[in-house]
């Protein structure tokens, strides 16, 4: 094995593939496609290559400049962690190829996406791959200053005004994580997630759940859950397309997983009540959120209330994993990847829908379901995914939460994921109703490149597929540190009250 | 007692089960499906050949099966999908009855289809769904456990949604509206019920005399709300009452698609999902002795009757035939409801009776609409004589729903009525025999007017440019050669109609569908 | 009152009159100074408490910890990069549409 690359490279390489790739598109913007796609590629391929690496040899940890745990910077690469960054692989590749044709003729858009692109896909692997609170603030800044950027590429006022929210909403929410991280120095005198997670223990009280109130409610606030997520609609809504694909798919998953390593890494289970908060909270963002889904007139606004929505489902796993329910947490974040992949492709197919007809209005989808079969395809088999049907990954996430929601007879939780997944098919199918008939008047078309057919295609394909692959991709996440943790999280009930 | 599903075998037995044949079923119309959809609008003959070729294929691999299972050969395919739950198809005597069933009649209705929309636009993604519609239906057919059924279930939701939409008018959307509107609650339940139940029991697969016993003592509520849920998630496509309000709706559709729904793939998987569930989850006299199969009978027997009395007052001829089938499908449902063998072998057989006959109407009702323009039954007099082969389609298989003998819907009305006073009941009698009365009150008109009515209006005449004189053609040579319709179109109905001419002429005949279901029965009960 | 006390309560203060002012006020340069009061309020608290917990048997290194102050300053260079950019896309909406506050368009 002497020359193949090792752990440490790989994981130096899905960090600083994108980041150099940032930095050549930014430099050479003529070529930003082409270096930007390479770079993609590359990056692609080193997270399959770490991923192997962890699945062959278990967690792998990295320490940067050969400094240790206390004062130096510690990546781990464990099992949930490749897992998001190979969605966030997936769902880049994709994104790249899409991006390449979209922006084809627009050159200022394309001059700036790419370089701020990659830059967010580096601060997505960094935040995967942190094992420490502070530097995990870093790579969040990071992540939400290439977001909001991203967000206001459009130009138009509406992107520049929803850039704008969004980038005050992530500081803030970054603030507030941060004062949680000073609080939880001041408790155990150090950020090192393993070295916090053994001395929380014992540390003062109300220090701990100080520093954990503040740090959830900054993270719900950058998760968007509801009540908090008044920013998104209208970020998401007004990027172009592969941004709000990303947006939704990846960065908003990114604060989750933080919200998810603090809990079971951390605080070992977490509280009793902050977890059925937490999952009250989910309940009531999966009904507003399809709720008014449903409500919206246009395409886009629908798409980003759903997300909305899905990110409650996330959510309605704390208070089932209270009792120690591991199928919870593995449901949850199933649905987590399968939301990822399906929403990129439908956020993808509502680009080249507005292309198509210059506009999102979805009462006057005009027969796209005869003029745009693969697009349309696509919308309809990520829904299934959203909905949650069979044999989807959405499905094996919905069935995984249920089971423990019935299990621990938790009906109003299994009503609400029920009724979400119902509401979900009357957004996705009023979508599909109207692309059948025809619009009173009819307007212009323009050509959509097949690579943008195809590329969302391919991504609600491989949501479907995800379904199919549970028995490889549990064992995935086993490996590591959560793993432990999973099923110590019932255990330790009332570690912060 | 042979098991139905041959458990008494351990998953790990010598013969490995074949897990090919399973799966080349599925294939034979997902592939040609998946095809056609990227085929080109005009690429007329390249489709027909892999629409028939895929349908010829399916039909002869089931009749392959169908000699295997006969000689005990076990099919089973298996795909891993959550921790202990596996996606299963697997095939025994129920399934083959409703593969023969949706197999043969998918090839009649494929050949309809070709002739039906000869001319109008987006052929390629009609038949392109109409095959995974079929997919769908065989994969329900052939299901191992709920999950398995689930997924096929959905599958035929997703996919027949385009086939209701597919003319694309604003009244396509508002029936496709409301037919999701109804299936996706039916989804939700049947969901439901599914996650309660594998959270109980801990296992899914289809077993005969199901598979709750053990915790029947234990969970009695919970175990009867599941049957509940479970019910209401098939009852939907079934159209029992009053989960039926999308049925009627969807009539906007295609004949061949109303064909299809009707006889062929919705509402009978809804149909033989209620037989699934009654016999392999719940196990038929566990569910009699959770006092379950009392209210389903009595909402099958509101279903027969309502959906008679409402078909009564249609004029609009699918709408009728839509009630009709709201109606028929019920005596499926009574018959496994009256927990007996008799009355067992009588739901069952109708399966596949009532799916031949219905088919048939529907196919004449197309004719009608397509050659004629005839939608509503008071534009029917005196059609039997410009299309005497159709009418005479139409009237087979209207008086075999009546229950004329020795046409299909006898046998299915006799053993049913049999079945009643084995089981020392006596209300499904007088159900049957109300029923009966207004299944003639409402197809007598029909053929009384289609036969011995004077035609009021001018029909163009059979072929083109044969001189007639009120619908008669006068001395015409080619009047033989020339058809009434298409023949693509006339040929399906009339061979449909001679089919259950057939089946209840030989009904006690070998490999008959009567023999086949007492062979189930028998299966499900120890019969003597 | 301990110092480090006090000056954490200082900061906690700061952080408080920094949402209040985000909240309150519509302007948009208003919005991102309240940002920096509660960016300013944030490291106050970090380097007041940056001294470790006292802890039975542990002992306390005289003098502040530098670890913390190293995070503040990184914390510093993120804000002003996070104000810089907020600025600058101000700018490009005051541009833009005459307005520095945020439109309707959050209704929901």
């Amino acid at each position: 094995m002497a020359l193949a690359p090792s752990s440490i490279e790989w994981a130096l390489a899905v960090v600083f593939l994108p980041l150099a790739g940032a930095l050549l598109c930014f430099l050479a913007p003529r070529r930003a496609a082409a270096l930007g796609l390479t770079i993609a590629a590359l990056t692609a391929a080193s997270t399959l290559g770490l991923t192997l690496e962890v699945v062959v040899a278990g967690t792998q940890r990295t320490v940067l400049g050969g400094w240790g745990a206390p004062l130096g910077i510690v990546w781990l690469a464990d099992g949930l962690s490749v897992t998001l960054m190979a969605m966030t692989a997936a769902v880049g590749v994709a994104v790249s190829v899409y991006a390449a044709a979209y922006f084809r003729d627009e050159h200022t858009e394309r001059a700036f996406f790419w370089p701020l692109w990659l830059l967010l896909w580096t601060a997505l692997n960094a935040l995967f791959l942190s094992a420490d609170l502070f530097n995990l603030y870093v790579t969040l800044e990071l992540m939400g200053f290439a977001a909001a950027s991203l967000t206001a590429l459009g130009g138009s006022a509406a992107a520049v005004s929803g850039a704008i929210r969004y980038l005050l909403v992530s500081v803030l929410g970054s603030l507030f994580y941060l004062l949680g991280v000073a609080l939880i120095y001041h408790a155990c005198g150090t950020v090192d997630i393993a070295l916090v997670a053994a001395c929380i223990g014992d540390a003062p009280r109300p220090a701990v759940q100080a520093a954990v109130g503040v740090m959830f409610a900054g993270l719900m606030l950058k998760t968007a859950l509801f009540p908090f997520h008044f920013w998104l609609p209208p970020a998401h809504g007004s990027a172009p397309a592969p941004v709000s694909a990303v947006l939704s798919a990846l960065v908003v998953k990114a604060s989750f997983y933080l919200l998810l390593r603090l809990w079971i890494d951390v605080l070992g289970g977490g509280g009793r009540w902050l977890a059925e908060l937490l999952g009250l909270l989910g309940a009531a963002a999966v009904i507003w959120g399809s709720v008014l889904a449903l409500r919206q007139e246009r395409l886009k606004l629908l798409i980003a209330y759903s997300t909305v929505a899905q990110i409650g489902y996330f959510f309605m796993a704390f208070p089932l994993a209270l009792a120690g329910d591991s199928a919870a947490w593995t449901g949850a974040l199933y649905l987590a990847l399968a939301h990822g992949l399906a929403k990129a492709a439908m956020f993808l197919t509502a680009g080249n829908l507005m292309r198509f007809g210059g506009h999102d209005r979805i009462a006057e989808l005009d027969r796209a379901v005869h003029r745009l079969p693969l697009t349309l395809t696509a919308f309809t088999l990520a829904g299934v995914s959203i909905m949650g049907l069979p044999p989807s990954g959405g499905f094996i996430g919905k069935w995984l939460m249920l089971e423990a929601a019935f299990r621990q007879e938790r009906f109003g939780l299994a009503v609400v994921m029920l009724l979400g997944g119902a509401l979900a098919a009357a957004y996705v199918f009023k979508v599909v109703g109207h692309a059948f008939t025809p619009a009173v008047r009819s307007r212009r078309e323009r050509k959509i490149p097949a690579a943008m057919e195809w590329s969302a295609l391919l991504l609600a394909v491989v949501a479907i597929l995800l379904g199919l692959t549970l028995p490889m991709i549990w064992p995935l996440l086993q490996i590591g540190g959560p793993a432990a943790a999973l099923s110590a999280a019932g255990a330790a009930t009332g570690a912060v009250a | 007692m042979i098991p139905l599903f041959d458990t008494s075998v351990p998953p790990d037995a010598v013969l490995p089960p074949d897990a090919v044949l399973p799966l080349l079923v599925l294939a034979s119309s997902l592939v040609p499906g998946l095809v056609i959809f990227f085929l080109g609008e005009e690429r007329v003959r390249t489709r027909t050949l892999l629409n028939l070729g895929g349908a010829l294929t399916k039909l002869a691999l089931v009749g392959w099966m169908f000699r295997g299972v006969y000689e005990g050969q076990r099919y089973e395919a298996r795909l891993p999908l959550l921790d202990g739950l596996d996606l299963v198809l697997r095939v025994g005597s129920l399934s083959l009855l409703f593969l023969v069933l949706s197999a043969g009649l998918w090839l009649v209705t494929t050949v309809y289809a070709v002739g039906y929309l000869e001319r109008s636009p987006n052929r390629s993604r009609f038949f392109g769904f109409f095959s995974l519609c079929v997919t769908a239906t065989v994969g329900v057919a052939m299901s191992g456990n709920l999950l398995t059924f689930i997924l096929f279930f959905e599958l035929l939701t997703l996919t027949t949604y385009p086939l209701v939409v597919h003319r694309g008018t604003e009244a396509a959307r508002r029936a496709g509206l409301a037919y999701l509107a109804h299936t996706v609650f039916a989804g939700v339940m049947l969901l439901a019920g599914t996650v309660w139940l594998y959270t109980l029991t801990g296992t899914l697969t289809f077993a005969p005399r199901g598979f709750v016993s053990e915790i029947a003592d234990t969970h009695r509520g919970p175990l009867i709300a599941i049957f509940a849920l479970l019910i209401a998630g098939v009852g939907v496509k079934a159209a029992l009452v009053p989960l039926h309000g999308w049925l009627p709706l969807a009539m906007v559709a295609p004949a061949p698609v109303s064909a299809l729904l009707h006889a062929v793939a919705v509402v009978k998987a809804g149909a033989f999902g209620i037989v699934l569930i009654v016999y392999d989850v719940f196990g038929v006299e566990q569910a009699a002795e959770l006092g379950l199969t009392g209210p389903l009978a009595a909402v099958a027997a509101v279903t027969i009757i309502y959906g008679s009395l409402r078909a009564l007052f249609q004029d609009d001829l699918k709408r009728r035939l839509a009630f009709s089938t709201v109606s028929q499908v019920s005596y499926i449902v009574l018959g496994v409801a009256i927990v007996g063998p008799l009355a067992s072998v009588g739901g069952i057989v109708h399966l596949v009776h009532q799916g031949i006959m219905k088919i048939t109407l529907f196919f004449c009702a197309g004719n009608l609409a397509e050659t004629l323009g005839i939608h509503k039954v008071s534009e029917m007099n005196g059609v039997g004589r410009r299309m005497p082969w159709t009418m005479g389609a139409f009237s087979i298989a209207a008086l075999g729903m009546i229950g004329v003998p020795p046409i299909a819907g006898f046998v299915s009305k006799w053993y049913l009525g049999l079945g009643a006073l084995e089981a020392g009941v006596h209300w499904p009698l007088y159900v049957l025999t109300l029923s009966s009365l207004l299944n003639a009150a409402y197809f007598l008109p029909i053929l009384h007017a289609a036969w011995f009515c004077e035609p009021t209006t001018q029909w163009p005449a059979a072929g083109s440019g044969t001189g007639t004189e009120n619908g008669k053609p006068i001395g015409d040579s080619g009047r033989w050669l020339r058809p009434e319709t298409g023949w693509l179109l006339l040929l399906p109905p009339l061979v449909t109609a001679a089919l259950s001419l057939l089946i209840g002429l030989f009904a006690s005949s070998p490999f008959s569908p009567l023999e086949w279901s007492l062979l189930i029965a028998e299966r499900e009960f120890h019969y003597p | 009152m301990t110092q480090p006390v006090f000056w954490a309560l200082v900061g906690m203060a700061l952080v408080v009159i920094g949402l209040y002012g985000l909240i309150v006020h519509a302007h948009l340069l208003r919005k991102i100074l309240a940002l920096n009061v509660i960016s300013s309020g944030v490291f106050l608290v970090f380097i007041a408490l940056a001294r470790r917990a006292p802890r039975d048997g542990a002992a306390i290194s005289p003098g502040p910890d530098p670890v913390p102050q190293a995070m503040v300053l990184t914390g510093i260079v993120v804000a002003v990069a996070a104000t810089g950019l907020a600025v600058a896309l101000i700018v490009r909406l005051r541009a833009m549409t005459g307005r520095t506050t945020l439109g309707d368009e959050a209704d929901n």
